[in-house]
């Protein structure tokens, strides 16, 4: 029996799944900044985001941590607060095989948008100390050295339902005995370059950032995973509508009124009109994690499924099922028990 | 159903097999060229012209003669790609080809490290250079890798779950690991995997910067004055396949693949530890898990990129993994011919022990001048005609991922 034993969180709410809940338990949105740059012409283009406010000093010391972008320090922040102390110790003495699986949409935009201004304004002097911070897995493998792992390691890319399938890879990693434990990251930062990309397909859309870290085993306290079902893939011609219903049906959801869903919608009505159709009749109790959070990219399945998984934690349903649709790629769901 | 708590667990795990390949690099278009290349000891470098490089310290690479369309594929369709997906595209029709299938249902697991970045390149030049946007939501579109790799599939005619593994320079290898594995445990009767990469500008001046890239343009992996790497690109793809299924429709059997490991080195972000401690775990635990022993190994293509600390590594590794039987391992690392493809390494490399399993020959670590005092095994410096049954492929990226993949000829299997 799988169940997810950790979770963490670091959102526009702050750092911590406690934030994150209270701020969508209230549903207040946190306030939105301005992201500011100049075009080369020197006009100014401004995005309103919603930011992660300032770190806090617990972050974990690490060499690995010391010139990292923002991507990897919400990796790392998330999944200490999933692992918890004594398992990191656990981790760092060997006694626990950790895997990490990244699931990424956008990965590490700033050192690539830094790096790339330099290399375009003189090669020769493009930083050395950038490049490699560019790379997608970067913060995984930050993650593997921060808590001495040197168990299996995976990136993998996608839309923004892409968490989906790095659970499914660690469910495959526990079954085969791979790891003791393993833990699946959603990290996502921005900067002009993603927040100008996302407005183009909704001036209505929030920007933001932040992680999802989801810890699990084989049993331990903490709410089983049930199914997760082949995603459904988009692309031309594809309704999306059919696609996240056949997502939900083949997560063995069942409408009793009493499952939570976790979707997600955004507010804005061009994105949430499939899932408002498709979910319609929805009996049972329901939330959206990006009208509070704002549109995380693949880290906002990850919101959903940390939020989900604490609502069953503490009672509010016996189910929960999680569906996202992904942008471009799939509809993608799956189904959690207490 | 990909997982569901009430799955029972895997009972036994099932023979797999290769069925059809596909390779696209500097080398060459397909499997014959590149059979007949690496045979003939050929080197496929030349000046880089995909984007500036004037103001770099190297100028050359592994550059990809890329035709302007595809058969079967619309002008449109063509045009949706960008230059990574299209060798992508290739060398996945050539496997599929091989394999005897026109496309189909089933899963694709893909591996790459820079994706479409050329396209991301566009869209920031179009950003800060100009006020309008035209354009750009097309660019945003299409630089997302999964996009490229459903346009990929819709063209190929292949629908299925898309998994991207993005491990920098092992992502191929651990494509075919994961294909392998969903096979081998039932999950997938078929699965085409592979890997590429393209040139672009970012990550040509991201390894000039980390003063990675050989002076010379000529990589010397093993040689004892290597000075750096050169880049390449392209694509390689595998058709897995459970071989029952293979056998029931008398599919032609390129090899069994009988091991997938990984390990990750966290000794720095892109420095393997210097004894070669993740490399030695993936290759203790694909010899295992394959039940066969070190010398049973006819020939290891390295990762070798031809830099200072991964030859170093790499080669103690193979030293404290074969032992005794170290003189007797026969190894070379062909990105001394095309160069180091990066996310399509792993899988490119893997094509290429195919072709060494099918043609019965080593292809050689070119290039070297005198062999580094490091090296224990028997270097492969020249191509060689040999009797070739098992073979290993290391890939090693930047992160510290490491993969390890085996092998072996049907007929012993």
């Amino acid at each position: 029996m799988i169940r997810i034993t950790g979770t963490g969180a670091v959102s526009s709410a702050g750092w911590g799944v406690p934030a994150m809940m209270e701020a969508l338990d209230s549903g207040a949105r946190p306030e939105l900044s301005e992201l500011v740059r100049e075009r080369k012409q020197g006009e100014p283009v401004s995005t309103p985001v919603l930011r992660v406010p300032a770190a806090p000093s617990t972050l974990p010391k690490s060499p690995r941590l010391r010139r990292v972008s923002p991507v990897s320090k919400f990796a790392a922040a998330a999944a200490m607060e999933a692992l918890g102390a004594e398992r990191v110790a656990k981790a760092a003495s060997g006694e626990i095989r950790l895997g990490v699986v990244c699931a990424l949409f956008n990965g590490c935009v700033n050192y690539s948008n830094r790096f790339f201004g330099e290399v375009l304004a003189d090669p020769s002097v493009a930083s050395p100390i950038l490049f490699p911070e560019t790379v997608f897995n970067a913060p995984s493998s930050h993650l593997s050295a921060l808590f001495n792992s040197t168990s299996p390691n995976d990136t993998i890319l996608g839309d923004g339902a892409e968490v989906y399938t790095a659970l499914e890879i660690a469910t495959e990693w526990l079954l085969r005995g791979d790891c003791d434990g393993v833990l699946v990251v959603a990290p996502e930062e921005i900067d002009w370059l993603s927040s100008e990309g996302l407005r183009l397909y909704s001036g209505n859309a929030i920007p933001s950032e932040g992680a999802a870290a989801l810890y699990l085993e084989m049993g331990g306290e903490g709410p089983q995973l049930l199914s997760i079902p082949d995603p459904v893939l988009l692309g031309g011609g594809v309704d999306r509508v059919a696609a996240l219903k056949e997502a939900a049906f083949a997560a063995e959801a069942s409408d009793d009124g009493r499952t939570l869903l976790a979707d997600s919608r955004s507010g804005v009505a061009s994105f949430d009109a499939p899932e408002n159709e498709a979910f319609r009749a929805w009996a049972g109790p329901r939330f959206s994690v990006k009208p509070v959070l704002g549109d995380c990219f693949g880290a906002s399945a990850g919101h959903q499924l940390v939020a989900a998984v604490e609502r069953l934690r503490r009672g509010d349903a016996n189910e929960a099922l999680v569906v996202t649709l992904g942008g471009n790629e799939q509809a993608a769901a799956c189904r959690l028990g207490r | 159903m990909a997982f569901r708590a009430d799955q029972p667990p895997v009972s036994a795990l099932r023979p797999v097999a290769i069925t059809g390949a596909g390779i696209l690099t500097p080398m060459g278009a397909d499997l014959a060229e590149n059979s007949a290349g690496f045979r003939a000891g050929r080197t496929a470098f030349r000046p880089v012209d995909l984007f500036d490089v004037s103001r770099q310290r190297v100028g050359t690479a592994g550059q990809v003669d890329l035709p302007n369309s595809a058969p079967g594929v619309s002008r449109k369709a063509w045009q949706r790609m960008d230059r990574g997906s299209r060798m992508a595209w290739l060398a996945a029709r050539e496997a599929l080809d091989a394999a005897g299938l026109s496309g189909g249902e089933m899963p694709v697991v893909i591996g790459t490290s820079a994706a479409a970045m050329p396209v991301g390149e566009r869209y920031y030049l179009q950003a800060i250079e100009g006020k309008s946007k035209r354009g750009q939501l097309t660019r945003v579109e299409t630089y997302q890798p999964q996009f490229q790799m459903m346009e990929m599939m819709r063209a190929l005619g292949v629908r299925g779950p898309l998994r991207i593994v993005s491990n920098a320079c092992a992502s191929g290898a651990n494509a075919i690991g994961h294909a392998f594995q969903m096979v081998s445990e039932g999950k997938a009767e078929r699965v085409l995997a592979g890997g590429y990469d393209a040139l672009c500008q970012l990550v040509f001046a991201g390894f000039d910067s980390l003063q990675a890239l050989s002076p010379s343009g000529i990589p010397r992996p093993f040689d004892a004055a290597r000075d750096g790497l050169a880049l390449g690109e392209g694509a390689g793809f595998v058709v897995v396949e459970s071989l029952e299924a293979a056998k029931a429709r008398r599919a032609n059997i390129f090899a069994r693949v009988l091991s997938y490991a990984a390990a990750t080195d966290i000794h720095h972000l892109t420095q393997p530890h210097p004894e070669g401690d993740a490399a030695l775990t993936t290759m203790e635990k694909a010899t295992r898990a394959a039940g066969l022993e070190p010398e049973q190994i006819d020939y290891i293509n390295s990762h070798g990129t031809g830099t200072p600390l991964n030859d170093v590594a790499e080669a103690r590794a193979i030293s404290r993994w074969a032992g005794d039987a170290v003189s007797k391992i026969k190894v070379s690392s062909t990105k001394s011919a095309i160069g180091h493809l990066l996310g399509g390494a792993g899988s490119v490399e893997s094509v290429i022990c195919l072709l060494a399993l099918r043609d019965q020959f080593l292809p050689a670590s070119l290039n070297v001048r005198e062999i580094d005092p490091v090296v224990e095994f028997d270097l492969v410096q020249q191509p060689r005609e040999a009797v070739v049954n098992t073979v290993l492929t290391n890939s090693f990226g930047f992160g510290g991922a490491n993969a390890t993949l085996i092998f072996q000829k049907e007929v012993l299997s």
